[in-house]
Protein backbone atom coordinates (compact mmCIF):
# COMPACT_ATOMS: atom_id res chain seq x y z
CA UNK A 1 0.00 0.00 0.00
CA UNK A 2 1.24 3.85 -1.06
CA UNK A 3 1.59 5.76 2.06
CA UNK A 4 3.15 9.18 1.94
CA UNK A 5 4.41 11.41 4.67
CA UNK A 6 2.67 14.80 4.98
CA UNK A 7 3.84 15.97 8.33
CA UNK A 8 6.40 14.23 11.13
CA UNK A 9 6.67 14.91 14.59
CA UNK A 10 8.92 18.23 14.37
CA UNK A 11 6.47 19.75 12.06
CA UNK A 12 3.57 18.97 14.17
CA UNK A 13 4.82 20.42 16.69
CA UNK A 14 6.09 23.79 15.24
CA UNK A 15 2.25 23.91 13.82
CA UNK A 16 0.87 23.03 17.50
CA UNK A 17 2.99 26.30 18.80
CA UNK A 18 2.33 28.26 15.75
CA UNK A 19 -1.76 27.65 16.18
CA UNK A 20 -1.28 28.88 19.95
CA UNK A 21 0.46 31.96 18.86
CA UNK A 22 -2.56 32.60 16.39
CA UNK A 23 -5.47 32.18 18.80
CA UNK A 24 -3.34 34.35 21.72
CA UNK A 25 -3.45 36.90 18.66
CA UNK A 26 -7.11 36.62 17.54
CA UNK A 27 -8.60 36.05 21.57
CA UNK A 28 -6.56 37.90 23.42
CA UNK A 29 -6.82 37.18 27.49
CA UNK A 30 -9.45 34.03 26.23
CA UNK A 31 -11.35 35.82 28.14
CA UNK A 32 -14.67 34.71 26.54
CA UNK A 33 -13.54 31.98 24.80
CA UNK A 34 -13.88 28.39 24.84
CA UNK A 35 -12.70 24.84 22.89
CA UNK A 36 -14.19 21.66 21.68
CA UNK A 37 -12.74 19.34 20.28
CA UNK A 38 -14.76 17.20 18.17
CA UNK A 39 -14.70 13.62 18.94
CA UNK A 40 -13.09 11.24 18.66
CA UNK A 41 -9.82 12.48 16.87
CA UNK A 42 -10.18 16.25 16.90
CA UNK A 43 -10.13 15.37 21.14
CA UNK A 44 -6.96 13.86 20.45
CA UNK A 45 -5.28 17.13 18.91
CA UNK A 46 -7.30 19.56 21.69
CA UNK A 47 -5.87 17.29 24.36
CA UNK A 48 -2.09 17.96 22.56
CA UNK A 49 -2.87 21.66 22.11
CA UNK A 50 -4.42 22.74 25.51
CA UNK A 51 -1.47 22.41 27.76
CA UNK A 52 1.08 24.25 25.14
CA UNK A 53 -1.35 26.86 25.11
CA UNK A 54 -1.11 26.87 28.69
CA UNK A 55 2.06 26.89 28.88
CA UNK A 56 2.41 30.02 26.16
CA UNK A 57 -0.37 32.29 27.06
CA UNK A 58 -0.77 31.65 30.73
CA UNK A 59 -4.30 30.64 30.90
CA UNK A 60 -6.40 27.99 31.46
CA UNK A 61 -8.85 27.99 28.09
CA UNK A 62 -11.97 25.70 29.27
CA UNK A 63 -12.70 23.16 26.72
CA UNK A 64 -14.70 20.23 26.13
CA UNK A 65 -15.46 17.48 23.86
CA UNK A 66 -18.39 17.29 21.53
CA UNK A 67 -20.39 14.20 19.94
CA UNK A 68 -21.63 14.67 16.82
CA UNK A 69 -22.74 10.97 16.13
CA UNK A 70 -26.62 11.53 16.60
CA UNK A 71 -26.66 14.68 14.25
CA UNK A 72 -24.76 13.62 11.22
CA UNK A 73 -26.83 13.50 8.12
CA UNK A 74 -25.57 9.89 7.01
CA UNK A 75 -27.59 8.39 9.57
CA UNK A 76 -29.22 5.14 7.39
CA UNK A 77 -27.42 5.78 4.63
CA UNK A 78 -24.46 3.48 5.91
CA UNK A 79 -24.60 -0.16 6.75
CA UNK A 80 -24.62 0.11 10.25
CA UNK A 81 -25.24 3.21 12.83
CA UNK A 82 -21.95 4.91 14.09
CA UNK A 83 -20.68 4.16 17.57
CA UNK A 84 -21.09 7.83 19.41
CA UNK A 85 -18.74 9.17 21.78
CA UNK A 86 -18.60 10.67 24.95
CA UNK A 87 -19.79 14.30 25.40
CA UNK A 88 -18.56 16.12 27.88
CA UNK A 89 -18.78 20.07 27.92
CA UNK A 90 -19.25 21.46 31.55
CA UNK A 91 -19.99 24.78 30.67
CA UNK A 92 -22.83 26.57 28.47
CA UNK A 93 -21.56 27.84 25.00
CA UNK A 94 -23.98 31.16 25.03
CA UNK A 95 -22.48 34.12 24.62
CA UNK A 96 -19.27 32.38 24.01
CA UNK A 97 -16.35 32.46 20.97
CA UNK A 98 -16.11 28.50 20.17
CA UNK A 99 -13.30 27.53 18.57
CA UNK A 100 -14.10 24.22 17.24
CA UNK A 101 -10.94 21.90 16.73
CA UNK A 102 -10.91 18.58 14.19
CA UNK A 103 -7.76 16.80 12.85
CA UNK A 104 -8.76 16.64 9.33
CA UNK A 105 -11.21 18.37 7.39
CA UNK A 106 -12.91 16.69 4.67
CA UNK A 107 -16.07 16.84 3.43
CA UNK A 108 -17.47 19.30 6.12
CA UNK A 109 -19.80 17.12 6.94
CA UNK A 110 -18.87 16.25 10.41
CA UNK A 111 -18.24 20.19 11.05
CA UNK A 112 -22.05 20.65 9.87
CA UNK A 113 -23.53 17.94 12.26
CA UNK A 114 -21.25 19.46 14.89
CA UNK A 115 -22.30 23.06 14.63
CA UNK A 116 -25.52 21.24 14.97
CA UNK A 117 -24.80 19.41 17.95
CA UNK A 118 -23.18 22.18 19.69
CA UNK A 119 -26.64 24.83 19.66
CA UNK A 120 -27.88 22.39 22.51
CA UNK A 121 -25.51 23.80 24.62
CA UNK A 122 -26.53 27.78 24.07
CA UNK A 123 -26.28 30.62 21.19
CA UNK A 124 -22.53 31.28 20.81
CA UNK A 125 -21.24 34.58 19.77
CA UNK A 126 -18.81 33.18 17.35
CA UNK A 127 -17.49 29.94 16.06
CA UNK A 128 -14.14 29.26 14.79
CA UNK A 129 -12.89 26.20 13.20
CA UNK A 130 -8.59 25.29 13.65
CA UNK A 131 -7.99 21.61 12.01
CA UNK A 132 -4.52 19.97 11.54
CA UNK A 133 -5.02 18.89 7.73
CA UNK A 134 -7.20 20.77 5.69
CA UNK A 135 -7.92 18.22 2.47
CA UNK A 136 -8.56 20.98 -0.19
CA UNK A 137 -11.08 20.57 -3.18
CA UNK A 138 -12.95 18.04 -1.61
CA UNK A 139 -15.82 19.83 -0.06
CA UNK A 140 -19.39 18.57 -0.03
CA UNK A 141 -20.34 22.11 2.06
CA UNK A 142 -19.85 25.47 2.45
CA UNK A 143 -16.97 24.99 5.13
CA UNK A 144 -13.57 26.66 5.43
CA UNK A 145 -11.41 26.79 8.13
CA UNK A 146 -9.79 29.32 10.43
CA UNK A 147 -6.48 28.03 10.86
CA UNK A 148 -5.07 25.04 9.60
CA UNK A 149 -1.86 23.28 9.99
CA UNK A 150 -1.20 22.24 6.61
CA UNK A 151 -3.43 22.18 3.37
CA UNK A 152 -3.29 19.14 0.90
CA UNK A 153 -4.26 17.86 -2.19
CA UNK A 154 -6.26 14.61 -2.18
CA UNK A 155 -8.11 12.17 -3.79
CA UNK A 156 -11.25 10.51 -2.82
CA UNK A 157 -9.71 7.50 -3.21
CA UNK A 158 -7.07 8.52 -0.74
CA UNK A 159 -7.10 8.58 3.27
CA UNK A 160 -5.26 11.28 5.28
CA UNK A 161 -4.04 9.27 8.55
CA UNK A 162 -3.26 11.45 12.00
CA UNK A 163 -0.77 9.17 14.40
CA UNK A 164 -0.35 10.34 17.55
CA UNK A 165 2.51 8.53 19.83
CA UNK A 166 0.14 9.22 22.87
CA UNK A 167 -2.44 6.57 20.50
CA UNK A 168 -0.22 3.35 20.48
CA UNK A 169 1.96 5.03 17.22
CA UNK A 170 5.91 5.16 17.68
CA UNK A 171 5.42 9.56 16.80
CA UNK A 172 3.23 12.01 16.01
CA UNK A 173 2.92 11.90 12.05
CA UNK A 174 0.25 12.57 9.42
CA UNK A 175 0.10 10.04 6.25
CA UNK A 176 -1.88 10.34 2.95
CA UNK A 177 -2.75 6.38 1.80
CA UNK A 178 -4.39 4.73 -0.67
CA UNK A 179 -8.12 2.98 0.30
CA UNK A 180 -7.91 -0.48 0.07
CA UNK A 181 -10.23 -1.69 -2.88
CA UNK A 182 -12.77 -4.48 -1.24
CA UNK B 1 -18.85 -3.32 15.88
CA UNK B 2 -21.63 -1.37 16.24
CA UNK B 3 -24.53 -3.06 14.89
CA UNK B 4 -26.90 -5.02 16.71
CA UNK B 5 -27.39 -8.74 16.06
CA UNK B 6 -30.81 -8.57 15.01
CA UNK B 7 -33.55 -6.28 13.37
CA UNK B 8 -35.80 -6.64 15.79
CA UNK B 9 -36.17 -6.41 19.48
CA UNK B 10 -38.20 -9.24 20.64
CA UNK B 11 -36.47 -10.61 23.89
CA UNK B 12 -33.36 -10.49 25.51
CA UNK B 13 -33.20 -14.12 25.21
CA UNK B 14 -32.06 -14.14 21.59
CA UNK B 15 -29.81 -10.81 22.32
CA UNK B 16 -25.73 -11.75 22.60
CA UNK B 17 -23.83 -10.41 25.65
CA UNK B 18 -22.60 -7.97 22.52
CA UNK B 19 -25.66 -6.66 21.68
CA UNK B 20 -26.56 -5.90 25.87
CA UNK B 21 -23.20 -4.17 26.17
CA UNK B 22 -23.87 -2.08 22.84
CA UNK B 23 -27.37 -1.09 23.90
CA UNK B 24 -26.22 0.05 27.57
CA UNK B 25 -22.80 2.03 26.28
CA UNK B 26 -24.91 3.88 23.56
CA UNK B 27 -27.58 4.80 26.66
CA UNK B 28 -25.29 6.50 28.33
CA UNK B 29 -24.61 8.70 25.93
CA UNK B 30 -28.09 9.04 25.09
CA UNK B 31 -28.40 9.60 28.77
CA UNK B 32 -26.33 12.69 28.36
CA UNK B 33 -28.06 14.08 25.85
CA UNK B 34 -31.74 14.39 27.70
CA UNK B 35 -29.70 15.75 30.46
CA UNK B 36 -28.61 18.62 28.19
CA UNK B 37 -30.47 21.83 28.30
CA UNK B 38 -31.73 21.09 24.59
CA UNK B 39 -32.50 17.56 25.13
CA UNK B 40 -33.30 16.79 21.20
CA UNK B 41 -31.18 14.72 18.26
CA UNK B 42 -32.24 14.83 14.94
CA UNK B 43 -31.45 10.64 14.11
CA UNK B 44 -34.63 9.47 13.36
CA UNK B 45 -35.81 12.63 11.63
CA UNK B 46 -36.96 10.56 8.95
CA UNK B 47 -38.52 7.34 10.73
CA UNK B 48 -42.11 7.10 11.48
CA UNK B 49 -42.99 4.52 14.88
CA UNK B 50 -46.31 3.37 15.49
CA UNK B 51 -46.41 2.90 19.20
CA UNK B 52 -48.87 -0.21 19.12
CA UNK B 53 -50.81 -0.88 22.69
CA UNK B 54 -52.88 -4.41 23.00
CA UNK B 55 -53.06 -3.98 26.71
CA UNK B 56 -52.76 -0.57 29.18
CA UNK B 57 -49.72 0.86 30.01
CA UNK B 58 -48.81 4.53 31.43
CA UNK B 59 -44.66 4.31 31.85
CA UNK B 60 -43.54 2.26 28.71
CA UNK B 61 -45.72 4.14 26.97
CA UNK B 62 -44.52 7.13 27.57
CA UNK B 63 -41.12 6.41 28.27
CA UNK B 64 -41.46 5.45 24.44
CA UNK B 65 -43.11 8.07 23.04
CA UNK B 66 -40.57 10.21 24.79
CA UNK B 67 -37.61 8.51 23.47
CA UNK B 68 -38.94 8.41 19.65
CA UNK B 69 -39.58 12.44 20.26
CA UNK B 70 -36.38 13.36 21.69
CA UNK B 71 -34.66 11.51 18.43
CA UNK B 72 -36.55 13.56 16.42
CA UNK B 73 -39.00 10.68 15.16
CA UNK B 74 -42.97 10.93 13.97
CA UNK B 75 -44.89 8.93 16.60
CA UNK B 76 -48.17 7.94 16.18
CA UNK B 77 -49.92 5.97 18.59
CA UNK B 78 -52.88 3.54 19.00
CA UNK B 79 -54.59 1.54 21.99
CA UNK B 80 -56.71 -1.44 21.28
CA UNK B 81 -59.57 -0.04 23.44
CA UNK B 82 -61.26 2.52 20.73
CA UNK B 83 -60.04 0.91 17.65
CA UNK B 84 -61.19 -1.47 15.06
CA UNK B 85 -59.76 -4.31 16.88
CA UNK B 86 -63.09 -4.55 19.04
CA UNK B 87 -64.90 -4.81 15.73
CA UNK B 88 -62.54 -8.44 14.99
CA UNK B 89 -59.88 -7.14 12.66
CA UNK B 90 -56.43 -9.48 12.83
CA UNK B 91 -53.11 -8.61 14.67
CA UNK B 92 -51.92 -8.81 10.70
CA UNK B 93 -54.38 -6.87 9.10
CA UNK B 94 -53.89 -4.41 11.90
CA UNK B 95 -50.31 -3.91 12.22
CA UNK B 96 -50.56 -4.09 7.93
CA UNK B 97 -53.29 -1.60 7.81
CA UNK B 98 -50.72 0.94 10.16
CA UNK B 99 -47.99 0.29 7.81
CA UNK B 100 -49.53 1.28 4.99
CA UNK B 101 -49.36 4.17 5.72
CA UNK B 102 -45.51 4.24 5.31
CA UNK B 103 -44.54 3.37 8.65
CA UNK B 104 -40.70 2.27 9.62
CA UNK B 105 -41.09 0.85 13.47
CA UNK B 106 -43.65 -0.95 15.86
CA UNK B 107 -43.70 -0.63 19.19
CA UNK B 108 -45.59 -3.16 20.67
CA UNK B 109 -47.37 -4.00 23.79
CA UNK B 110 -49.84 -7.28 24.09
CA UNK B 111 -51.27 -9.51 26.59
CA UNK B 112 -50.40 -12.55 24.19
CA UNK B 113 -46.75 -14.35 24.98
CA UNK B 114 -45.26 -14.71 21.14
CA UNK B 115 -47.16 -11.74 19.65
CA UNK B 116 -44.06 -9.65 18.62
CA UNK B 117 -42.55 -12.59 17.44
CA UNK B 118 -45.68 -13.44 15.40
CA UNK B 119 -45.98 -10.21 14.01
CA UNK B 120 -42.13 -10.00 12.96
CA UNK B 121 -42.54 -13.34 10.93
CA UNK B 122 -45.55 -11.50 8.82
CA UNK B 123 -44.71 -7.77 8.42
CA UNK B 124 -41.82 -6.03 7.31
CA UNK B 125 -40.85 -3.66 10.11
CA UNK B 126 -38.62 -3.29 12.70
CA UNK B 127 -40.56 -4.91 15.72
CA UNK B 128 -40.11 -3.69 19.21
CA UNK B 129 -41.63 -5.72 21.87
CA UNK B 130 -42.92 -3.32 24.92
CA UNK B 131 -44.30 -6.28 26.77
CA UNK B 132 -46.15 -9.60 25.56
CA UNK B 133 -48.22 -11.58 28.41
CA UNK B 134 -46.19 -12.89 30.99
CA UNK B 135 -43.04 -13.54 28.42
CA UNK B 136 -40.80 -10.82 27.88
CA UNK B 137 -40.02 -7.11 28.71
CA UNK B 138 -36.78 -6.43 27.04
CA UNK B 139 -36.32 -2.94 27.22
CA UNK B 140 -37.49 -2.65 31.15
CA UNK B 141 -34.43 -5.53 31.77
CA UNK B 142 -32.25 -3.32 29.92
CA UNK B 143 -33.10 -0.27 32.05
CA UNK B 144 -32.80 -2.23 35.11
CA UNK B 145 -29.49 -3.84 34.28
CA UNK B 146 -28.37 -0.14 33.07
CA UNK B 147 -29.12 1.43 36.51
CA UNK B 148 -27.87 -0.77 38.30
CA UNK B 149 -24.17 -0.99 36.49
CA UNK B 150 -24.35 2.94 36.93
CA UNK B 151 -25.27 2.83 40.12
CA UNK B 152 -22.68 -0.37 41.29
CA UNK B 153 -20.48 -1.10 38.23
CA UNK B 154 -19.97 -3.89 36.18
CA UNK B 155 -22.59 -6.46 36.63
CA UNK B 156 -20.59 -9.40 36.28
CA UNK B 157 -20.37 -11.01 40.00
CA UNK B 158 -23.03 -8.56 41.47
CA UNK B 159 -26.20 -10.66 43.12
CA UNK B 160 -29.51 -9.80 41.92
CA UNK B 161 -32.74 -10.58 43.81
CA UNK B 162 -35.95 -10.82 41.96
CA UNK B 163 -38.74 -10.63 44.60
CA UNK B 164 -42.21 -11.06 44.14
CA UNK B 165 -45.05 -12.32 41.57
CA UNK B 166 -42.32 -14.29 39.23
CA UNK B 167 -45.13 -16.65 37.57
CA UNK B 168 -46.78 -13.87 35.95
CA UNK B 169 -43.76 -11.21 35.66
CA UNK B 170 -42.28 -10.84 32.20
CA UNK B 171 -39.81 -8.28 33.85
CA UNK B 172 -38.72 -11.20 36.20
CA UNK B 173 -37.80 -13.30 32.75
CA UNK B 174 -36.00 -10.77 30.92
CA UNK B 175 -34.41 -9.50 33.87
CA UNK B 176 -33.05 -13.18 34.55
CA UNK B 177 -32.07 -13.63 30.74
CA UNK B 178 -30.10 -9.74 30.77
CA UNK B 179 -28.47 -10.39 34.50
CA UNK B 180 -27.11 -14.13 33.50
CA UNK B 181 -25.80 -13.19 30.09
CA UNK B 182 -23.95 -10.03 31.98
CA UNK B 183 -22.49 -12.38 34.39
CA UNK B 184 -24.60 -11.62 37.29
CA UNK B 185 -25.75 -13.44 40.38
CA UNK B 186 -29.53 -14.03 40.08
CA UNK B 187 -32.19 -14.96 42.63
CA UNK B 188 -35.79 -15.35 42.60
CA UNK B 189 -37.84 -15.45 45.50
CA UNK B 190 -41.71 -15.18 45.82
CA UNK B 191 -44.36 -17.36 47.86
CA UNK B 192 -43.65 -20.96 46.21
CA UNK B 193 -47.50 -20.59 44.42
CA UNK B 194 -45.51 -17.61 42.36
CA UNK B 195 -42.60 -19.07 41.76
CA UNK B 196 -42.64 -21.34 38.22
CA UNK B 197 -41.52 -25.10 38.10
CA UNK B 198 -38.65 -25.73 36.97
CA UNK B 199 -36.92 -21.94 37.27
CA UNK B 200 -34.07 -23.01 38.40
CA UNK B 201 -33.19 -24.54 35.05
CA UNK B 202 -32.26 -21.22 33.95
CA UNK B 203 -29.50 -20.93 36.45
CA UNK B 204 -31.11 -18.86 39.07
CA UNK B 205 -30.84 -19.38 42.91
CA UNK B 206 -34.53 -19.96 44.50
CA UNK B 207 -35.00 -18.84 47.85
CA UNK B 208 -38.55 -18.94 49.85
CA UNK B 209 -37.31 -16.30 52.99
CA UNK B 210 -37.08 -12.66 51.78
CA UNK B 211 -34.71 -11.84 54.79
CA UNK B 212 -32.26 -14.75 53.47
CA UNK B 213 -32.87 -13.45 50.32
CA UNK B 214 -31.84 -9.70 51.27
CA UNK B 215 -29.25 -10.85 52.98
CA UNK B 216 -27.53 -12.33 50.24
CA UNK B 217 -28.27 -9.73 47.77
CA UNK B 218 -26.27 -6.47 46.58
CA UNK B 219 -29.57 -5.35 44.86
CA UNK B 220 -33.06 -5.98 45.50
CA UNK B 221 -35.48 -6.00 42.23
CA UNK B 222 -39.07 -5.93 44.20
CA UNK B 223 -42.03 -7.05 41.58
CA UNK B 224 -45.68 -6.20 41.99
CA UNK B 225 -48.27 -8.55 42.84
CA UNK B 226 -50.09 -8.62 39.09
CA UNK B 227 -53.53 -9.50 40.86
CA UNK B 228 -54.95 -8.83 36.63
CA UNK B 229 -53.18 -12.09 35.70
CA UNK B 230 -54.21 -14.34 38.43
CA UNK B 231 -57.28 -16.40 37.46
CA UNK B 232 -57.01 -18.47 40.63
CA UNK B 233 -56.12 -17.38 44.23
CA UNK B 234 -52.43 -18.27 44.75
CA UNK B 235 -51.76 -16.57 48.85
CA UNK B 236 -54.43 -16.17 51.15
CA UNK B 237 -54.87 -12.61 51.14
CA UNK B 238 -52.56 -9.10 49.83
CA UNK B 239 -52.01 -8.63 54.21
CA UNK B 240 -50.38 -11.97 54.61
CA UNK B 241 -48.37 -11.33 51.40
CA UNK B 242 -47.19 -7.91 52.39
CA UNK B 243 -46.99 -9.59 56.35
CA UNK B 244 -44.27 -12.31 54.98
CA UNK B 245 -42.60 -10.53 51.85
CA UNK B 246 -43.56 -7.12 51.77
CA UNK B 247 -40.25 -4.88 52.23
CA UNK B 248 -40.11 -2.34 54.74
CA UNK B 249 -37.47 -0.21 56.46
CA UNK B 250 -37.44 -2.60 59.43
CA UNK B 251 -36.33 -5.57 57.30
CA UNK B 252 -33.62 -3.34 55.96
CA UNK B 253 -32.45 -2.37 59.15
CA UNK B 254 -31.49 -6.16 60.38
CA UNK B 255 -29.36 -6.76 57.39
CA UNK B 256 -25.45 -6.41 58.17
CA UNK B 257 -25.22 -4.15 54.71
CA UNK B 258 -27.01 -1.79 52.57
CA UNK B 259 -28.79 -2.78 49.62
CA UNK B 260 -30.17 -1.23 46.47
CA UNK B 261 -34.09 -1.33 45.62
CA UNK B 262 -35.33 -1.22 42.49
CA UNK B 263 -38.92 -1.65 41.36
CA UNK B 264 -40.28 -1.28 37.21
CA UNK B 265 -43.73 0.56 38.96
CA UNK B 266 -46.10 0.67 39.13
CA UNK B 267 -45.64 0.14 42.89
CA UNK B 268 -48.28 -0.85 45.55
CA UNK B 269 -47.19 0.97 48.54
CA UNK B 270 -47.57 -1.09 51.47
CA UNK B 271 -47.98 -4.30 49.49
CA UNK B 272 -44.26 -5.44 48.38
CA UNK B 273 -42.74 -2.27 49.44
CA UNK B 274 -43.35 0.29 51.91
CA UNK B 275 -42.88 3.62 51.33
CA UNK B 276 -40.11 4.56 53.83
CA UNK B 277 -38.44 1.93 51.46
CA UNK B 278 -39.74 3.01 48.06
CA UNK B 279 -39.24 7.05 48.97
CA UNK B 280 -35.74 6.05 50.54
CA UNK B 281 -32.00 6.84 49.80
CA UNK B 282 -31.86 3.04 48.53
CA UNK B 283 -34.52 3.25 46.41
CA UNK B 284 -33.20 4.02 42.79
CA UNK B 285 -36.75 3.20 41.37
CA UNK B 286 -37.08 7.11 39.85
CA UNK B 287 -33.63 6.72 38.82
CA UNK B 288 -34.92 3.68 36.74
CA UNK B 289 -37.73 5.55 34.95
CA UNK B 290 -34.89 8.46 34.15
CA UNK B 291 -32.80 5.77 32.21
CA UNK B 292 -35.77 3.85 30.56
CA UNK B 293 -35.98 6.74 28.24
CA UNK B 294 -32.03 6.87 27.49
CA UNK B 295 -31.91 3.30 27.15
CA UNK B 296 -35.36 3.25 24.52
CA UNK B 297 -33.60 5.83 22.35
CA UNK B 298 -30.41 3.12 22.31
CA UNK B 299 -32.59 0.47 21.34
CA UNK B 300 -34.59 2.49 18.68
CA UNK B 301 -31.61 4.08 17.69
CA UNK B 302 -29.51 1.07 16.94
CA UNK B 303 -32.59 -1.24 15.45
CA UNK B 304 -33.67 1.81 13.05
CA UNK B 305 -29.83 2.34 12.11
CA UNK B 306 -29.17 -0.51 10.10
CA UNK B 307 -30.06 -0.63 6.37
CA UNK B 308 -32.94 -3.07 5.51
Amino acid sequence: MQKRLVLDQQQIGIILRRFCHQLIENHDNFENTVLLGLQPRGSILMDHLAPILEEISGVKVPFGYLDATFHRDDFRRRDFPLKANETKINFLVEGKKVILVDDVLYKGRSVRAAMDAMIAFGRPQKVELMVLVDRKLTRDYPIMPDYYGIRVNTLDSQYVVVEWANQGQTENAVWITEKVKS
Amino acid sequence: MSQLSTRHLLGIKNLTPEDIHLILETAANFKEVINRPIKKVPSLRDITIANVFFENSTRTRLSFELAEKRLSADVINFSSSNSSVKKGESLVDTVNNILSMKVDMVVMRHSSPGAPHFLSRNVNANIVNAGDGTHEHPTQALLDSFSIQEKLGDLAGKKVAIIGDILHSRVALSNIFCLKKLGAEVMVCGPITLLPKHIESLGVKVELDVKKALQWCDVANVLRIQLERQQIKYFPSLREYSLYYGINKKLLEQLDKEIVIMHPGPINRGVELASDVADSEHSIILEQVQNGVAVRMAVLYLLAGSRN
